[in-house]
């Protein structure tokens, strides 16, 4: 649990840096501020700033309304990387280790039956599995294979009201994301227990991966503890740092 | 085309010469911020000067995110795109409307391009302002389509779930990116040329502002008159 700990402290520090990220978008764009901007004063650069969020909730919706349940493509199970990359925003020796015999998934938010899931009951759902490419908003793509139940079937088992606009995810780094009900729904969105038919390595966010095949990878939540069904938007880690929200693919 | 009293003619009709400069500003951005997301995850084994690039103080973000500013850069390049796109759209549909294109950049043939490919090297090709010569009508037509590969292979990359078909087409994500990055060499070696031509005909730059030019040059209404 020390790990867990660890990862706490990194927490704390992202909470200090987070105030520190206000200087850095009004910092921000400098660049782009004086390439365009030249001749302009500098405040303009808040302008920009608050110019391109603007933007990019213009571009939620964009792809909110391009976004359909069509499914996106699968490969064959041979194409699968088993060495899969991992990524999260410390070092790979602080990711968490979760002990799986006390673990229990926290529900709150609008959804009827809140009863915490301990992993026996969750590995005990209908399960499937999906080979798929992981997009990566750096660029990089890796085609893996994920099993688990499907989000949908997980969020009609709990009583969620489907009618809401998000869900929300909390994780044991202190990671946080949300995502929209569409694609919450979406037939290849699955709670996963395992990737490369082996259960999730502590450095693929053990015990819970949350798999959106239709969103970028950091959609994609690990180490998932506690999620919630809710009207209002919470953002996520990343999205809180600028990047896009939506980030279909 | 008219000689006005003051003695120049139009070659720039207002719609080119407005969309170009918008365009300056839309492939700037889109170029910038490109070459940083390039820096996150490059293809090749090198990297663009990060002084080169656009989205926020580089150094804050590595102290804050670890990396050089991706978030800054994309939210620049999903910017940028709309202005690159809807700016192109009005381009085309009015180069294609008005016949501009037919106009102005055909016909070109091989043959023609060679002749004056030749005579360009030789420095024995005059530049007529709002005339293309056959090198510079294949150079605007491939840097043209270059601009629509970019287009198609960003939404393909954008998009590969959603335009699957398109990404397809591409040879899928990882191709589509590398063709998006051909693409971009393209037109910068274009823009190369381009301003390099400039450079060499400064004549042409208060052309693409005014749109007009003086038309002392007998080519020009020569040119015209046909």
């Amino acid at each position: 649990m020390s790990a867990i700990k660890d990862s706490k402290d990194v927490l704390r520090q992202g909470a200090v840096r987070t105030i520190e990220r206000r200087a850095f978008l009004k910092q921000g764009l400098s660049l782009g501020a004086l390439t365009l901007l030249t001749g302009c004063d500098v405040t303009d650069q808040d302008s920009v700033q608050t110019a391109l969020n603007a933007i990019s909730r213009w571009n939620d919706r964009v792809q909110a309304t391009l976004f359909s349940n069509r499914l996106v493509p699968t490969y064959p199970e041979s194409a699968a990387v088993k060495d899969f990359r991992s990524n999260q925003y410390y070092g790979e020796d602080a990711v968490p280790k979760i002990e799986g015999s006390s673990f229990k998934l926290g529900l709150s938010g609008l959804i009827d039956n809140r009863k915490p899931w301990t992993l026996p009951e969750l590995y005990a759902l209908p399960q499937t599995s999906q080979v798929t490419r992981h997009v990566c908003v750096e660029g990089w793509s890796m085609i893996g294979k994920w099993t688990g139940v499907p989000f949908r079937t997980f969020l009609e088992r709990i009583g969620a009201d489907l009618s809401a606009k998000y869900v929300g995810f909390e994780c044991a780094d202190g990671y946080y994301s949300s995502i929209d009900m569409a694609s919450a729904l979406h037939p290849q969105t699955l709670l996963t227990f395992k990737i490369s038919d082996e259960i999730l390595a502590p450095k693929y966010g053990y015990p819970l991966k949350l798999r959106v095949p239709t969103k970028l990878g950091f959609k994609n939540p690990k180490w998932i503890t506690a999620m919630y069904v809710t009207n209002r938007f919470s953002g996520g880690f990343w999205e809180d740092r600028g990047y896009n929200w939506f980030s279909g693919i | 085309m008219n000689t006005d009293e003051r003695g120049t003619v139009k070659v720039h009709p207002g719609v080119v010469r407005v969309t170009h400069w918008i365009n300056v500003v839309a492939i700037a951005i889109m170029i910038g911020s490109g070459w940083r997301i390039w820096n996150s995850s490059p293809i090749f084994d090198f990297s663009f000067p990060v002084a080169a690039t656009i989205g926020g103080d580089p150094a804050t973000s590595q102290d804050v995110h670890n990396e050089l500013g991706l978030a800054g850069a994309l939210q620049w390049h999903f910017a940028g795109m709309w202005l690159l796109v809807v700016n192109g759209l009005v381009y085309l549909v009015y180069g294609i409307w008005s016949g501009h294109f037919r106009h102005a950049l055909f016909p070109v043939s091989p043959s023609a391009f060679l002749r004056d490919a030749l005579a360009a090297l030789t420095f024995r090709l005059p530049h007529r302002l709002g005339v293309y010569n056959a090198v510079q009508k294949a150079l605007y037509l491939g840097v043209l389509l270059a601009g629509i590969v970019m287009v198609l292979t960003g939404l393909s990359i954008w998009k590969p779930g959603q335009f699957q078909e398109l990404a397809f087409v591409f040879g899928g994500y990882d191709t589509a990116r590398l063709i998006h990055f051909l693409g971009m060499s393209a037109i910068v070696l274009f823009l190369v040329v381009h301003i390099a031509l400039v450079i060499i005909v400064p004549k042409t730059l208060p052309a693409m502002i005014t749109g007009r030019a003086a038309a002392h040059a007998p080519e020009i209404l020569q040119e015209s008159a046909g």
